[in-house]
């Protein structure tokens, strides 16, 4: 067995296309592990854990770290880390045609909606570029500053233009699902989300229902806040309100401060449109719960929420919850209370610099789940799958063998649509076959879970 | 809401792909890390309230000016240069760090103005400091090409806006070869410097004053389309001023002799429009300073030892690191020891939107500066990725008729790593020695990063 770790200094490709190369390599045969990424602090770590030598290195160094077993080549791994990393560059060929360096670039002379998804310490400067040239924006960046996000967010206000974001993981403008979304069809529903799991939740629950939703505009969790004071929220408001073929607008955040909350509700009330308010909190009624009310509030019934599966008894114990959903891991909390259950959230910005978010790459939460199933206090698991657009292709494929392995229940919710391209039905049923209980509600997964652990100790 | 037709993606490209799934048209861009240190200065600038506006006011301010030639005349009457005095290229910079193509200029320069009999006490002179004084050309309102060393009895050209009466002055151009600008200072070089002085200044002076104002941007505005990129390829603007000036200079009155041998200086130097190339873009550039927020670049211009750049949201602060050695062509037995680092104040046509910049359109010289058409065609595209707007009136035919590149911004340079493209001659680099070559040339990378965190103090203050 021999370990190679090189820097390349200079390189760059975003995490992404890192983890799609890792994979690529760690197929080839003799590659035992096969690691490619930004030298990021997470990422160092991560390469230690597995027991790579890493030089010091600065964030805008490219590690390739390659273990090779008795039958390895170094020059065939390292031939495959050049070739996955290739078509990552773009199309080649024409020198003298390439690709913008810039969204400003790629703006000038032809609008677009702009798509920013750069590391954080850089999505100003892109969303700024849409901005300057007229247009609306999406930044799906975490670890963007909040003096940033109302810098952007102010100057798109004077410009009745939309930031959706930062950190904002959903949205469906016209039915275009932009990061992670579900495929929905189109109906009476327009959304306005400062929660991404939670507006994926609503739109599945709506779907199951059979309600269609039109636009689904996320505006990131911090800007119902005071120091945003609900900026992109005034806007999606209005654009919705404008919006002939939206009957109802329903608002999802959590708790927002108490003076935008005041602003928000009062600009509402102002609207021709209804607007029904889904605020996460204490006390406050669940995503499932408000989805009923938007149900209730245009006339459809309300299904049965489905579960499929049933999982291990239980022998009482505390449930840990691994979330990959910020909203879902809020909710679950909320719901289970205080009690000694622990609530993880993977997509938290601590678990995501330098890495893809756990929507795209499993590692960091399969390899917690082994080490949580393994501790004698965890009575129950309860894990979220969310499927749509950007999201992993086949979530199950990689969960469902370490849950088969385990004499721990686990409950599951899968939040999506049957005509998410992950398909639901058959997500589920890996996952069912695997000994999971799964849900489509995310609080009724909860209050399952609880009910499995004995409510706690 | 309508579903957007178009969906412009910088990042990830899992989420660019995803939105192609959906049939949408998606443009992704090729974003990389910014210049290393620059990530919350880029932030600050970009997010300062006054940016927006101050660089439609700058580029708008500068694609205003028309620039006219309207006169000839001695530096001392233009710039009010005094004896002692000497203009020079590029960033301020003293004698004892001047490279050797200044110092052989200035070396010449001391002679031919009578501070000195020879160069050698013309280098005694210089050392000691007594009565002489160093300025850059850019302070008084002027450019000099390559060492740009003014002195107050060399005539110079002078260019005004017609909207508004700015000025800007260079000197005219001497030809190639064992040149002063280049830093030769023998004989042979004095001697047409007086005769520049007492036969074609004057003579360019009533030709001028005859023919009335002749209108240098709409002659950019051609010898653009007809394969000058007016930095190191001059030759259809010499001629067109030619056709202007000639019939004037022809029923002057002054010597038949003398008529002909300018004529034939003119039309034998294809660089004799450079030296006023240079003043018309200064001219532009100049309107578009001291707009606050504004992150334009109104100068690029090196000293043989420092480059320099000006930005207009900082005022007259240069920022300045080494000037690099030129890659390129060298002229017979030359080679890159010869070479002096990177020198004069040309660079301006390159800050203005030509030159470098607009390569693609000046196929015959791209061997003589070191690359092939394609290389021409990518530098001019790559260039629309640093500059903030395009000049309508200096068109590239094989690109559609694309305006060239124009108006450096700064904060593009540190986001894209993307340097400004420079053609430029090489002097060598001991003082006499004249030019050794051409070729490409950019600034030292460190200069823009440093304009940069100027502009994010100012935005700071501005905010605070």
């Amino acid at each position: 067995m021999t370990d190679h770790v090189e820097l390349r200094p200079g390189a760059y490709a975003d995490s992404v296309t890192l983890l799609q190369v890792s994979r690529d390599v760690q197929g080839t045969p003799g590659v035992l592990t096969a690691q490619v990424a930004m030298a990021t602090p997470l990422n160092l770590e991560v390469l230690e854990g597995l027991g790579f030598d890493v030089p010091e290195a600065s964030p805008n160094d490219m590690v390739v770290a390659l273990r090779l077993g008795e039958d390895g080549d170094l020059d065939q791994a390292l031939a495959a880390v050049d070739r996955a990393l290739a078509p990552a560059r773009g199309p080649s060929g024409a020198r003298e045609e390439q690709p913008p360096r810039t969204t400003a670039a790629a703006l000038a002379g032809r609008p677009g909606l702009a798509l920013v998804s750069v590391p954080g310490p850089s999505a100003l400067v892109e969303a700024m570029d849409a901005l300057d040239a007229g247009c609306d924006v999406m930044v799906f960046s975490d670890h963007v500053p909040l003096e940033q996000e109302v810098a952007l967010k102010r100057v798109a206000a004077e410009r009745q233009l939309l930031v959706m974001g930062p950190d904002c993981g959903t949205a469906v403008v016209g039915g275009v699902g932009l990061g992670f979304a579900n495929t929905t069809r189109p109906g009476p529903v327009g959304i306005v989300a400062a929660s991404g799991t939670g507006c994926q939740q609503l739109l599945a629950l709506l779907d199951h229902a059979g309600v269609g939703v039109g636009s689904a505009l996320g505006v990131g969790g911090r800007d119902l806040s005071a120091e945003v004071g609900g900026l992109a929220t005034l806007e999606a408001l209005r654009r919705l309100d404008a919006d002939d073929e939206v009957d109802l607008i329903v608002l999802v955040s959590k708790p927002p401060a108490d003076e935008v909350a005041a602003r928000v509700e009062e600009y509402a009330a102002g609207l021709a449109t209804p607007v029904e308010m889904a605020l996460l909190g204490p006390g406050r009624p669940d995503l499932t719960a408000a989805a009923e009310r938007v149900l209730a509030r245009l006339g459809s019934d309300v299904p049965t929420w489905p579960v499929e599966g049933s999982t291990r008894e239980g022998s009482g114990g505390l449930v840990r919850g691994l979330f990959v959903g910020g909203t879902l891991c809020s909710e679950a909390g909320l719901i289970a209370g205080g009690e000694g259950h622990t609530f993880v959230d993977f997509g938290d910005d601590d678990y995501t610099e330098g890495r893809a978010h756990p929507m795209i790459d499993p590692t960091l939460r399969l390899e917690h789940l082994r080490r949580a199933a393994a501790d004698p206090e965890t009575g129950v698991l309860l894990l979220d799958v969310v499927l749509g657009h950007g999201a992993e292709p086949d979530p199950a494929a990689g969960l469902a063998p370490v849950l088969a392995d385990l004499d721990v229940p686990v409950v599951v919710s899968v939040v999506g649509t049957g005509l998410d391209p992950q398909d639901r039905p058959r997500q589920v049923s890996a996952l069912v076959a695997a000994g999971a209980e799964v849900h489509l509600s995310n609080a009724s997964a909860t209050r399952r879970a609880l009910e499995i652990g004995g409510g706690g100790r | 809401m309508k579903a957007p037709d178009r969906v412009v993606a910088a990042g990830a490209d899992l989420l660019a792909e995803a939105v192609a799934g959906q049939a949408v048209e998606v443009e992704r861009v090729a974003w990389r890390p910014p210049m290393a240190g620059t990530e919350a200065d880029l932030a600050v600038v970009a997010a300062d309230p006054r940016r927006h506006d101050a660089n439609r006011r700058a580029v708008e301010a500068m694609l205003g000016v028309t620039a006219h030639l309207v006169d000839v005349a001695p530096a001392a009457e233009v710039v009010g240069l005094e004896r002692g005095q000497f203009l020079h290229a590029g960033p301020p910079i003293t004698w004892d760090r001047a490279s050797g193509p200044l110092r052989g200029a200035l070396l010449g320069g001391a002679v031919l103005e009578g501070l000195a009999e020879d160069p050698d006490s013309a280098m005694a002179l210089l050392e000691r400091g007594d009565g002489v004084s160093l300025e850059p050309c850019h302070h008084r309102g002027a450019v000099g090409p390559m060492a740009g060393v003014v002195t107050p009895s060399m005539w110079m050209f002078v260019l005004e806006d017609p909207a508004t009466g700015r000025r800007t002055h260079c000197t005219l151009n001497e030809g190639l070869g064992k040149v002063l600008r280049y830093g030769a200072y023998g004989p042979e070089v004095l001697e047409r410097l007086r005769w520049m002085s007492e036969v074609l200044g004057p003579l360019l002076q009533a030709a001028v004053r005859q023919t009335g104002p002749v209108d240098v941007t709409g002659i950019l505005t051609q010898m653009l389309q007809m394969g000058d990129e007016a930095h190191n390829r001059n030759r259809a603007g010499t001629l067109m001023l030619l056709r202007d000036l000639s019939p004037a200079m022809v029923t002057s009155g002054f010597d038949g002799a003398d008529v002909a041998e300018a004529l034939r200086f003119m039309g034998g130097n294809d660089h004799f429009f450079l030296n006023l190339a240079m003043p018309a873009c200064k001219l532009a550039l100049d309107a578009g300073r001291d707009v606050p927020g504004s992150t334009m670049v109104v100068a690029m211009a090196r000293n043989g030892t420092d480059f320099g750049i000006q930005v207009s949201g900082t005022g007259d602060e240069w920022f300045t690191g080494p000037a690099q050695l030129a890659d390129g062509l060298f002229l017979g037995d030359f080679g890159p020891e010869d070479a002096n680092p990177d020198i004069g104040d040309s660079a301006i046509t390159e800050t203005a939107g030509i030159g470098g910049f607009a390569m693609a359109t000046a196929p015959a010289i791209v061997r003589f500066v070191g690359g092939s058409v394609p290389d021409a065609l990518a530098t001019t595209r790559r260039m629309h990725e640093i500059t903030l707007a395009e000049n309508p009136r200096w068109s590239v035919p094989v690109l559609d008729f694309q305006g060239v590149p124009t108006g450096i911004d700064v904060t593009r340079v540190c986001r894209t790593g993307i340097l400004p493209q420079i053609n430029t001659g090489m002097a060598g680099k001991e003082a006499g020695v004249g030019q050794v070559g051409a070729g490409l040339v950019t600034p030292p990378a460190e200069i823009f990063p440093q304009a940069l965190a100027r502009l994010a103090e100012l935005a700071r203050r501005a905010s605070a």
